[in-house]
C-alpha cells in the first residue's frame, strides 16, 4: 500500500481519469455560472451598456442599476432640475444625468420582506409539522400507516400548479387572496409532504434506544423527543429546511396568480421592473442578485449539516 | 434495592410468542443472569421488566409493587442498552448527568454524584470529552455511569459486554461483578455467553424459545441440568449424551447400554421403554481397560494440565476431560468408566431430565 508509484491502484483513479473528471466538472461549472456572472455584471452596467451589441465584457461600473431598483423616478425639464440644489448622494447624480428626479422608494424592499416572511414562515411550519408527523410515522403503530404515507406522497405526484384554479377560487372566497397568511399556508401544504418523507427517513435511522433510555431516566416522550431525537435529527432538519426554503423562495406561478398587491413576493415583482422605464436590465440584474443572497446565506450557514444530510442518512454514524 | 418477581409473563408479537409463561424471582441484591441463545426472548423479557414493552399477560412485581402496566419512568430502574445508547450530542459528563437533570436535582448535588460515579468507574479523566471518540471500554463505563448515578432500585443490562472484544470482556466481567459487590444493587444481566453467566451470576435463568428451562444457582444448573437443552448449553465442552433405548423401573440405579451395565443415581419415577439419553460431563469420564463399555479414540486436544479426548462409541461420540499425563493414540480401543453419582438421564422426546437421586438435596427440581 505504499501508493503513489504503483501502476494500477485499486482505490486511486489514474491521473488521466482524474484530469478528465476535473475537466468535466470545470466545464459544467462554467456553463452553469455564465448566466449568473452575466446577471452580476449587468447589475453594474448602465442601461445603454446592458443592451449594447456586441455585449461589453469590459465596462465602467455604474450604480444606476441598484439606484433604479430601489427608487421610482419621474422625468423633469432641465430648468426644473437646474433649479434644484446640488444632488444629494450618488443616486441623485446618476438619476439627474438621465433628466429625471427620484420620486420615492420603489416596492422592491417591501416585496423582498414579503418573500422572507412567506418563505421562512412556510419552511418553519412545514418542517415543524413534518418532524412531528415523521416521528409518529416512524415510531408508532398507526392504522393504515402505509396507505397514509402513500397518500401524503401522492399529493406531490402532479405539479402543484395543476390545482391553481380551484385554489384561486377558494382563496378568493375565504379572503386569503393576496395575504401573507394565504401564501404561507399554500407553500406549507405543498412542502409538508416532502418534509414528512425526508424526515421520516432520517428519524428511522435514529435508534429507538436513545428515547427509551431517556424515558427510563424519567423523561416523558415529548421531553425525550425534544432533548434526544431533535438534536440527532439536526442533519435531516437542515437538509429538509433547505429544500423547503428553495421551493418557497423561488415559487413563481402561484405568486403571480394569488398575490398582486400588499402580499406580492419578489419573484413576480422583479419582472415588473422591465416595464417601468423601458428595458431597465441593470435594475433587473440588481434585483436578481440581491434575491439570491438569502438562500445562499441560509445554505452556507447549514452547510455543515447539509453535506451529511443530502446523502439521506447513508453515511450517518 | 428490591426484589423482582416475574409471574406467568407472556408476550406475543402477532402470532409469534416471544416469551412464554416465564416465572422467576430475583432476590434483593442478587446478580441475576438471563441466559439463552440469540432470539430466545431475553431482550423482550428485560424490556417488559423495564416497562418498554407491555406484556400480553402475566405480572411483574418490583419490590412488592405490581408495576406490570406502569410507565418506564415510574419504575425507578436503570437500563444499560446493548449498544449503550450514549447521546452523541452530549459529552460524557452531560450523558451521566442527564437523568439527574430530569429530577430537578440541584447542580451541586448533580456534580457530586457525577464525580462519585466517575471515580468508581475510573473515568474522571474523560468527563469532558465527547462520547463519539471513546473506545468500547470507555463507552461501556460511561453507560454504567449513567445507570449508577441514579442509585436506582435495580439495574437491567442487555448484553452490555457484547460489543467488546473477548479479551476485554473478561476484564469487564470481573469489574462488573466487583461493582455489584460494592453497590449490592439488584441486577438483571442478559447474555448469550454461558461463561460470562457462570462466572458472574448468583442465579441463572436459562431461556430457550421463549421459555425458562431452568432457574437456579450456576453450580446447580451445571450439576443437575433439568433438560437436555440446558445440559448442552452449559459447559465447554458441553455434557455428553449416550443415546440408547430402554425401559427402567423406579428404584433401579442401572442402565443397560448394549452389554455394559452402567450405574447411575437411583430413579424416582418409572420410565416406560423409550429413547433415552444418558448425560455425563467430560470431567466425569475416566479410562478403565476393564470396563465393558468400549470406544475408539478419535482424537485429542491438549490443553496444558488437561486434555480433551474424543471417543467414538456405539451410543454416540463423547468427549472426556482427563489429565494430560495419560497418553492416548487415535484408533486405540479404550474402556470408559463414569462417575456414577453424577449422571443425568433424559427422556429424549421431551428433553426433560428423569427424576432421580441426583436431584436429592437440590433447592429446585
Ligand atoms: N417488536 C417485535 N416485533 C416482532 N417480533 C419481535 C419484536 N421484538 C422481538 N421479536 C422477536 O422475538 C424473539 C425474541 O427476541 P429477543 O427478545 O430480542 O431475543 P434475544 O434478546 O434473546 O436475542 C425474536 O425471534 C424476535 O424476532
Ligand atoms: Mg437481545
Amino acid at each position: 500500500m505504499s501508493g503513489a508509484s504503483t501502476a494500477h491502484s485499486v482505490v486511486e483513479p489514474s491521473a488521466t481519469s482524474k484530469r478528465i473528471a476535473a475537466f468535466l466538472v470545470i466545464l459544467y461549472a462554467v456553463v452553469t455560472m455564465v448566466p449568473l456572472a452575466w446577471i452580476f455584471a449587468t447589475a453594474w452596467k448602465t442601461p445603454p451598456d446592458s443592451i449594447s451589441y456586441p455585449p461589453k465584457i469590459v465596462f465602467d461600473p455604474s450604480l444606476e442599476g441598484y439606484c433604479n431598483l430601489f427608487t421610482t423616478r419621474t422625468r423633469q425639464t432641465d430648468e426644473y432640475i437646474e433649479s434644484l440644489g446640488p444632488p444629494q448622494g450618488a443616486c441623485e447624480e446618476v438619476t439627474r444625468k438621465r433628466e429625471m428626479v427620484i420620486a420615492g422608494p420603489s416596492n422592491y424592499i417591501p416585496r423582498f420582506i414579503n418573500s422572507l416572511i412567506i418563505a421562512f414562515g412556510s419552511t418553519f411550519l412545514a418542517v415543524s409539522l413534518g418532524v412531528f408527523a415523521a416521528y409518529a410515522f416512524s415510531r408508532f403503530k398507526i392504522p393504515l400507516k402505509d396507505d397514509l404515507l402513500f397518500f401524503i406522497l401522492s399529493t406531490r405526484m402532479m405539479p402543484p400548479i395543476a390545482v391553481a384554479i380551484p385554489i384561486y377560487l377558494m382563496y378568493r372566497e375565504v379572503g386569503l387572496s393576496d395575504s401573507a397568511l394565504g401564501m404561507v399556508l399554500l407553500y406549507t401544504a405543498v412542502n409538508v409532504s416532502l418534509a414528512v418523507w425526508l424526515l421520516k427517513g432520517f428519524i428511522d435511522e435514529i435508534p429507538r434506544e436513545y428515547e427509551e433510555a431517556a424515558m427510563i431516566d424519567g423523561y416523558t416522550r415529548l421531553q425525550a423527543f425534544f432533548k434526544v431525537v431533535l438534536p440527532q435529527a439536526a442533519t435531516g432538519i437542515a437538509a429538509t429546511s433547505i429544500f423547503c426554503l428553495i421551493f418557497a423562495w423561488n415559487e413563481y406561478a402561484f405568486a403571480v396568480l394569488l398575490t398582486s398587491g400588499q402580499a406580492q413576493t419578489a419573484p413576480p415583482f422583479i419582472p415588473t421592473i422591465i416595464g417601468e422605464g423601458g428595458m431597465d436590465w441593470p435594475a433587473v440584474g440588481a434585483g436578481t442578485t440581491l434575491f439570491l443572497i438569502p438562500v445562499v446565506v441560509f445554505t452556507v450557514l447549514l452547510r455543515k449539516h447539509l453535506l451529511r444530510g443530502i446523502t439521506f442518512g447513508a453515511v450517518r454514524k | 434495592m428490591a426484589e423482582i418477581r416475574v409471574e406467568q409473563l407472556h408476550k406475543s408479537f402477532g402470532d409469534f410468542a416471544a416469551v412464554k409463561d416465564s416465572n422467576f424471582v430475583v432476590e434483593s441484591g442478587d446478580f441475576f443472569v438471563l441466559l439463552g441463545p440469540s432470539g430466545c426472548g431475553k431482550t423482550t423479557t428485560l424490556r417488559m421488566i423495564a416497562g418498554l414493552e407491555l406484556p400480553t399477560s402475566g405480572r411483574i412485581l418490583l419490590g412488592g409493587n405490581d408495576v406490570t402496566f406502569k410507565r418506564a419512568a415510574e419504575r425507578d430502574i436503570a437500563f444499560v442498552f446493548q449498544l449503550f445508547a450514549l447521546y452523541p450530542h452530549m459529552n460524557v459528563r452531560k450523558n451521566i448527568a442527564f437523568s439527574l437533570k430530569c429530577q430537578g436535582m440541584p447542580q451541586k448535588e448533580i456534580n457530586r454524584r457525577v464525580e462519585e460515579a466517575a471515580r468508581i468507574l475510573r473515568i474522571e479523566h474523560i468527563l469532558d470529552k465527547s462520547v463519539t471518540g471513546l473506545s468500547g471500554g470507555d463507552r461501556q463505563r460511561v453507560a454504567l455511569g449513567r445507570a449508577i448515578v441514579r442509585e436506582p432500585m435495580c439495574f437491567l443490562m442487555d448484553e452490555p459486554l457484547g460489543a467488546l472484544d473477548s479479551e476485554f470482556r473478561h476484564l469487564m466481567c470481573s469489574e462488573l461483578r466487583g461493582l455489584h459487590d460494592r453497590l449490592k444493587a439488584t441486577t438483571v444481566y442478559v447474555t448469550h455467553d454461558q461463561l460470562e453467566a457462570m462466572s458472574m451470576a448468583d442465579k441463572i435463568a436459562i431461556m430457550n424459545r421463549g421459555e425458562v428451562e431452568q432457574f437456579g444457582p450456576p453450580q446447580e444448573i451445571y450439576a443437575r441440568p433439568a433438560s437436555m437443552f440446558v445440559a448442552d448449553f452449559i459447559g465447554s465442552p458441553p455434557m455428553n449424551f449416550l443415546h440408547f433405548h430402554a425401559g427402567i423401573p423406579r428404584g433401579s440405579g442401572e442402565a443397560l447400554l448394549g452389554d455394559a451395565v452402567v450405574e447411575m443415581p437411583v430413579l424416582q419415577e418409572d420410565v416406560a421403554p423409550r429413547d433415552l439419553a444418558l448425560g455425563v460431563r467430560p470431567e466425569h469420564i475416566a479410562f478403565d481397560d476393564n470396563s465393558p463399555l468400549r470406544g475408539a479414540v478419535y482424537g485429542s486436544e491438549y490443553l496444558g494440565t488437561t486434555q480433551i479426548v474424543t471417543v467414538n462409541t456405539q451410543f454416540g461420540q463423547i468427549k472426556a476431560r482427563t489429565k494430560s499425563t495419560g497418553e492416548v493414540r487415535p484408533g486405540e480401543n479404550v474402556g470408559l468408566r463414569f462417575a456414577s453419582s453424577r449422571l443425568s438421564l433424559f427422556d429424549k422426546q421431551s428433553g426433560r431430565a428423569v427424576r432421580s437421586a441426583l436431584f436429592d438435596g437440590a433447592a429446585h427440581g
